[in-house]
C-alpha cells in the first residue's frame, strides 16, 4: 500500500503532509506527558522488529501462498496509539530511506494510510473499547482481525482518494475502489490473524506488556475535548483538503450545464485583462485543449524545447564529464605524489 | 537467496555506498536532502501531459549519477518496489482517455498514452533521486539534517534507532527462519501454528532487549537526546542547493528550454 511520489501531486502531498504532521505533533506531546525515558528505546527496538518481522513469510491455510505483517494495529496494541504511531512514522521513513518503498513526498499520504489509521481507529475505536473490562483469546482475536481489517480498508480508500485527487489516473473511481478494497480485505484478514496469534501469545506470557487492557472506560480512559476537536480538526482538514480537489477534478456536470443553458461550453470573452490572461496563458500552455501547440506540425513550436532539452542534457553531460576527469586528474596526482 | 538475506544485503551494499570518499558523500547533509526533496517535488508539479518538459529534468539523477559513480541498474533495481502500484495507476490511462493529441503519421497518439508515459517517467526519476539521497546519505546523516529542520527529537531518535537495530533484528529473523526452515522443509512460510509462539517469543526477547539497550544508553549518558557533532555548512554545500534550485526552477518554471533551443534552431 506503499504511494510511489509519482502518484501524488504536490497539493495532496501537502495536504497529506500538513495532516500527519498535526497528529505527529500531538502524539509528541502525548509521548512527552507520559514521560517514560524507558519508551523512547522501547520504540526504537519495536520499529526494527516491526521491520524485521515484516521480511517474515506466513504460509495461509488452504492457499498455498503467503503474506507479512503491517504492523500498525500490533504496535498501537503494545506501545499505545501515540508512541505506536511515532514508531510507524520511523519505519516507514527507514522503509523509504534504506528500500526506497515509498517515497520522501508521498511519505505523508502513506503515514495517514497505514500509521493513522493503524494507531488510532485501531488502537483507541477499536482495541481499547474490546478490551476495556481485561482480555481473553476471543476479544484479542477480535479486535486484531476487525482492527486490522478496517484500518487496512480505510488506508486502501484513501489511497484511491489521494490517487485519483492527484489526477495522475484515468481509471474511474468506482473501478479503482473495486479493485483496492477486495484485495485489502484478504490482507487485512491474514495480517490480523498473525497479529492476533502473536498478541494471544504475549497475553498469556507476559500480560503486562499490552497496553489498554482492564482500563475503565470513564472520563480518563475516554478521548477528551480537546483530543477530539484535535482529530475532528485533523479529519476536516483532510476531507477539506484532498476530497475538495477530488471533486474539482472533475468539472464535467458544469460543463454540462453551460452547454444547456448557453449552447455552448465555453463563453466568448473580450477585454484587456481577458486578453493579457490568454496572452500568459498562451505562452505558458504547452498543451493546449490537449493538443500540441502549433499542432500543424507533428510537435509544432515544441521542437525548439527538444532542441533545448538535448543542449541542457548536452551540458549536464559535459560537466558531469570535466568534473570527473577533473577528479581522476587529482587522484592521479595524489597517487603520483606517493 | 531468501527476502531477508536479500535485505540484509541490500543494506549492506547502501552502507558500503554511504561511506565512500566521494566529493558528493562530503556534502552537508541537509543540502543532500534539500536537493532531493526540491527536485522531487518539481518532477511530481509537471502536468499529465507535459512530456517534453519532464524528460529534461533527467539532468539532476543524470548529474549525481556521474558524480556520485553510482550504479544505474541498482537505481532501476529499486523501480521494482514502487512498479506494481505505478503500474497499476497509469496503464489503464490509454483505455479511458482516447482524445487524440498528435498523429505521427497514420498512427494517433492519445492523452492516455502520454499521461501513461509521463506517470512512468516521474516514478522513474523520483525512484532516481531518492536512490541518489540514500546511497550518498547514511540514516544518521538523514537524521542530522532532520534535526536541522527542526524535526522533533523523539521522531529522529526512534528512527535513528530503528537503523541502529535493523541489520541485528533483520540477522536474527534471518537465522529464525533459517532453522524453522531446516526443521520444516518445503514449506513455504511459517506454518500457522507457529505463528504466535515463533513471533511471540522473539517479540518478548526484543521487548526485553529494548530494556537492556536503554539501560546501556543510560550508562553511557543517554539524558533523552544524542550528543551531535556539529557539521559546518560550508560555501560549497550552499552553492550547490542553490545551483540545482535555480537550474531546476528555470526548466519546470520558465521556457528556458525553448529559449536555448530556439538559439540553435533559428
Amino acid at each position: 500500500m506503499h504511494m510511489a511520489d509519482a502518484l501524488v501531486s504536490t497539493a495532496v502531498a501537502g495536504t497529506m503532509y500538513v495532516c500527519s504532521t498535526g497528529v505527529a505533533a500531538w502524539s509528541v506531546k502525548k509521548v512527552k506527558e507520559e514521560n517514560d525515558p524507558k519508551k523512547i528505546p522501547l520504540m526504537g527496538v519495536m520499529g526494527a522488529f516491526v521491520f524485521a518481522t515484516q521480511m517474515l513469510n506466513f504460509t495461509i491455510p488452504g492457499t498455498g501462498s503467503s503474506g507479512h505483517l503491517c504492523g500498525g494495529m500490533m504496535l498501537s496494541a503494545l506501545l499505545g496509539p501515540w508512541a505506536g504511531f511515532l514508531t510507524m512514522i520511523g519505519v516507514l521513513l527507514v522503509q523509504c530511506l534504506l528500500f526506497a518503498d515509498g517515497g520522501l513526498l508521498a511519505l505523508g499520504c502513506n503515514i495517514w494510510n497505514m500509521a493513522f489509521y493503524g494507531c488510532f481507529v485501531g488502537a483507541l475505536l477499536i482495541w481499547r473499547p474490546i478490551m476495556k473490562n481485561g482480555a481473553s483469546r476471543l476479544k484479542i482475536a477480535a479486535a486484531s482481525v476487525i482492527g486490522c481489517i478496517l484500518t487496512l480498508q480505510m488506508g486502501a480508500f484513501s489511497v484511491c482518494l489521494e490517487t485519483l485527487a492527484s489526477g495522475v489516473t484515468e481509471l474511474p473511481f468506482g473501478v479503482f475502489v473495486g479493485v483496492m478494497q477486495p484485495i485489502h480485505l484478504a490482507i487485512g484478514l491474514v495480517e490480523g490473524l498473525i497479529t492476533a496469534a502473536v498478541l494471544i501469545f504475549i497475553n498469556e506470557a507476559r500480560p503486562e506488556y499490552l497496553w489498554g487492557v482492564g482500563e475503565s472506560n470513564g472520563a480518563e480512559g475516554r478521548l477528551s475535548r480537546r483530543g477530539t476537536i484535535g482529530v475532528l480538526a485533523v479529519l476536516a482538514a483532510f476531507f477539506g483538503g484532498v476530497v475538495s480537489l477530488f471533486a474539482s477534478a472533475f468539472p464535467d456536470g458544469l460543463e454540462w450545464s453551460m452547454e444547456k443553458v448557453a449552447g455552448t461550453a465555453e463563453l466568448e470573452r473580450a477585454g484587456g485583462a481577458y486578453a493579457s490572461a490568454a496572452g500568459i496563458q498562451d505562452v505558458t500552455s504547452l498543451l493546449p485543449d490537449y493538443a500540441f501547440k502549433g499542432s500543424e506540425s507533428v510537435f509544432g513550436t515544441t521542437f525548439s524545447g527538444i532542441v533545448g532539452g538535448v543542449v541542457v542534457v548536452g551540458v549536464c553531460v559535459g560537466v558531469s564529464l570535466l568534473f570527473r576527469f577533473f577528479k581522476n586528474k587529482k587522484v592521479a596526482e595524489q597517487t603520483d605524489n606517493s | 537467496m531468501n527476502t531477508i538475506e536479500n535485505n540484509l544485503h541490500t543494506i549492506d551494499k547502501l552502507s558500503e555506498l554511504q561511506q565512500r570518499d566521494l566529493w558528493m558523500n562530503k556534502l552537508h547533509p541537509l543540502t543532500r536532502l534539500l536537493s532531493s526533496v526540491i527536485y522531487i517535488v518539481l518532477v511530481a508539479s509537471f502536468d499529465k501531459y507535459d512530456i517534453v518538459h519532464l524528460a529534461i529534468m533527467a539532468v539532476y539523477p543524470f548529474f549525481c549519477f556521474m558524480v556520485g559513480e553510482l550504479s544505474l541498474k541498482d537505481g532501476l533495481y529499486r523501480m521494482r518496489v514502487v512498479l506494481p502500484l505505478v503500474l497499476a495507476v497509469g496503464l489503464p490511462n490509454p483505455f479511458f482517455d482516447r482524445q487524440v493529441l498528435i498523429m505521427a503519421g497514420s498512427f494517433a497518439i492519445t492523452g492516455g498514452m502520454v499521461s501513461m508515459v509521463v506517470l512512468m517517467i516521474k516514478g522513474l526519476f523520483t525512484v532516481l533521486a531518492l536512490y541518489v539521497l540514500i546511497a550518498t546519505s547514511s540514516v544518521e546523516d538523514i537524521c542530522y539534517a532532520l534535526r536541522c529542520l527542526h524535526v522533533p527529537k523523539t521522531i529522529v531518535i526512534v528512527v535513528l534507532l530503528i537503523g541502529r537495530y535493523i541489520y541485528m533484528l533483520g540477522s536474527e529473523a534471518s537465522r529464525i527462519t533459517t532453522a524453522y526452515r531446516l526443521r520444516a522443509p518445503r514449506q513455504k512460510g511459517i506454518h500457522y501454528k507457529a505463528w504466535g509462539t515463533l513471533v511471540g517469543q522473539w517479540l518478548i526477547r526484543s521487548m526485553d532487549r529494548a530494556q537492556v539497550v536503554y539501560e546501556s544508553m543510560c550508562l553511557r549518558g543517554f539524558r533523552g537526546d544524542f550528543p551531535e557533532s556539529k557539521r559546518g555548512v560550508r560555501l560549497n554545500d550552499v552553492l550547490y542547493t542553490l545551483v540545482w534550485a535555480l537550474v531546476l526552477g528555470a526548466l519546470r518554471f520558465t521556457g528556458a528550454v525553448e529559449l536555448i533551443g530556439q538559439l540553435f534552431v533559428a
